[in-house]
């Protein structure tokens, strides 16, 4: 992984939407009218770049090419499932993206020295656990997707549309408080929400159910896992050697 | 350069490319599915923008719709030509292939940038022109010829300067092989085209207009749209679309000098 440094630099550069946002909400006092001050928004947007970084998923880009390129079939023989492979994949890339995320961050308190805050200990490894949830979400719904691989020769396309919902509705443009109440009802109930916004909101100290967040993290976890190993079992009795 | 020569191949390239895209037909209905819900979810965050305020950066919501158009026109063009063309550059490189571009009797950079397409791209570009008309009725724009002119020269330069900055980043894969994260970079930059540029900062407006100039590609043909523009921005368009253009001409047959083959 180290081998590819300018490429993991790039793409934590690629990360920065949320400072643009950031940048249009305060600029034109958007906050004001969501009892969100300048301080505590800046916060949240620079959590919710790290949540992302740390959250990020491609496990559907790899495993179509693999599967394309009939390098899944040796992956099959070995008796362990080739998700493992990609899980540690996304592990290892996540460590070294961790400094290039420092960086973007010391360059943020530069810009913005009055959002410097130094979270408690508890609220930390609490975040570290609910990212690291929101992580295993996605994987777990990409990896879902990427087993429509074994029907449909490409299912990237499956994971772009579902990306559209999970790019507006979890919180990495804009907070799920500043939502208008029809969406406030039910969104809640989606997975959307537990990806960045309730990690993001527990590590600034915005206000948010602890407790509530993270069991529907859990409960999520519990309802797409047996859905994988569902789909996984019948998508490798599907499966025809491509490419070899 | 023989025109009727280069018509008559890229004929033979529409054809063989939409050919082979056709086989994979539900792939371009759930391309459809999902420009249409880009654009709602971008729709429903401009909403949250204006929710409570009327203007952003001096633009109405009904305003900013415009913006929204032209993004969604602009970036129908980029999946329809750019991102299939312009990523097949990196495996171009990598795999050594680009030996056989460089040695056909055709130039190698109209080889590359138009040997495919993805038709899925065209209904975002419907859809963005649907957005569009539906922008004119509703800020009662009044078309005459001298604005449709003006509007189709911004637009094109627009298309021009996105193309350059497409074919710009794909281009130094020569030197470092990888670029798929170089592009990312760049459509994360080319995201903030979705808002008016007075919304942003000060010093971020600098940025997007004179290092990566975002500001060019949707903001001025909208002010066109709105009858905002003066005509120096108009022209600094025009000029900054021909430096992209000549400049990422130059670059790439710099850049050639620099290929080594791979694999071969």
């Amino acid at each position: 992984m180290l081998e590819y440094r300018v490429e993991i630099a790039l793409w934590a550069i690629s990360g920065i939407i949320p400072f643009f946002m950031l940048n249009i909400w305060t600029n034109n006092n958007l906050n004001e009218s969501i009892n969100i001050s300048d301080i505590m928004l800046s916060r949240y947007f620079l959590c919710a770049f790290f949540v992302r970084q740390f959250s990020v998923v491609w496990v559907v880009f790899s495993f179509e090419e693999d599967s394309l390129m009939g390098k899944v079939s040796p992956y099959l023989i070995q008796p362990l499932n080739p998700f493992f492979r990609y899980f540690a994949q996304h592990l290892a890339e996540q460590i070294t993206r961790f400094p290039f995320a420092l960086i973007i961050a010391f360059f943020f308190f530069i810009f913005n020295p009055e959002s410097l805050w130094i979270p408690n200990l508890g609220i930390l490894l609490l975040s570290i656990v609910s990212t690291f949830l929101s992580f295993l979400i996605q994987f777990l719904i990409q990896s879902i997707v990427a087993c429509l691989c074994f029907w449909t020769e490409k299912a990237s396309s499956i994971e772009r549309l579902l990306f559209i919902p999970t790019l507006f509705l979890s919180g990495l443009l804009a907070p799920v408080v500043s939502f208008p109440a029809y969406m406030k009802s039910w969104i809640y109930l989606t997975p959307f929400p537990y990806l960045i916004d309730f990690p993001a909101n527990l590590l600034s100290g915005n206000e948010t159910n602890i407790s509530g967040g993270l069991s529907m993290q859990i409960l999520w976890i519990f309802l797409l896992f047996p859905l994988f190993k569902k789909i996984w079992s019948q998508g490798t009795k599907k499966y025809t050697a491509m490419g070899s | 350069m023989n025109l009727r020569k280069y018509l008559k191949v890229y004929k033979k390239f529409l054809h063989t490319s939409l050919a082979s895209e056709l086989e994979y037909k539900t792939n371009i209905l759930v391309d459809l599915i999902t420009a249409i819900l880009s654009l709602l979810g971008s729709i429903f965050l401009l909403s949250i923008f204006f929710q409570n305020n009327g203007y952003i950066g001096g633009w109405k919501f009904e305003q900013a719709l415009i913006i929204q158009a032209i993004y969604t026109i602009l970036n129908g063009i980029t999946n329809t030509w750019f991102n299939p063309n312009l990523t097949e550059i990196v495996k171009h490189i990598r795999e050594g292939t680009l030996d056989f571009v460089l040695l056909k009797p055709i130039d190698s950079q109209f080889f590359i940038s138009s040997k495919k397409i993805n038709p899925s791209g065209f209904l975002e570009i419907l859809l963005g022109f649907f957005l569009l008309f539906f922008c004119i009725r509703i800020n009662q724009i009044n078309l005459n010829l001298s604005f449709l002119t003006l509007s189709l020269i911004t637009i094109s330069c627009s298309i021009c300067i996105l193309y350059s900055l497409w074919f710009f980043i794909s281009t130094t894969t020569i030197w470092f092989v990888k670029t798929w994260n170089a592009i990312e970079v760049l459509r994360s930059f080319l995201y903030i085209g979705r808002f008016p540029l007075n919304s942003f900062s000060f010093s971020l407006r600098i940025f997007f207009s004179v290092f990566i100039p975002i500001a060019f590609i949707t903001t001025i043909p909208s002010e066109v749209f709105l009858g905002l523009s003066v005509l120096w921005k108009i022209l600094l368009e025009v000029i900054v679309a021909t430096v992209f253009l000549i400049t990422s001409r130059k670059f790439w047959l710099f850049a050639l000098k620099f290929y080594s083959s791979a694999s071969s």
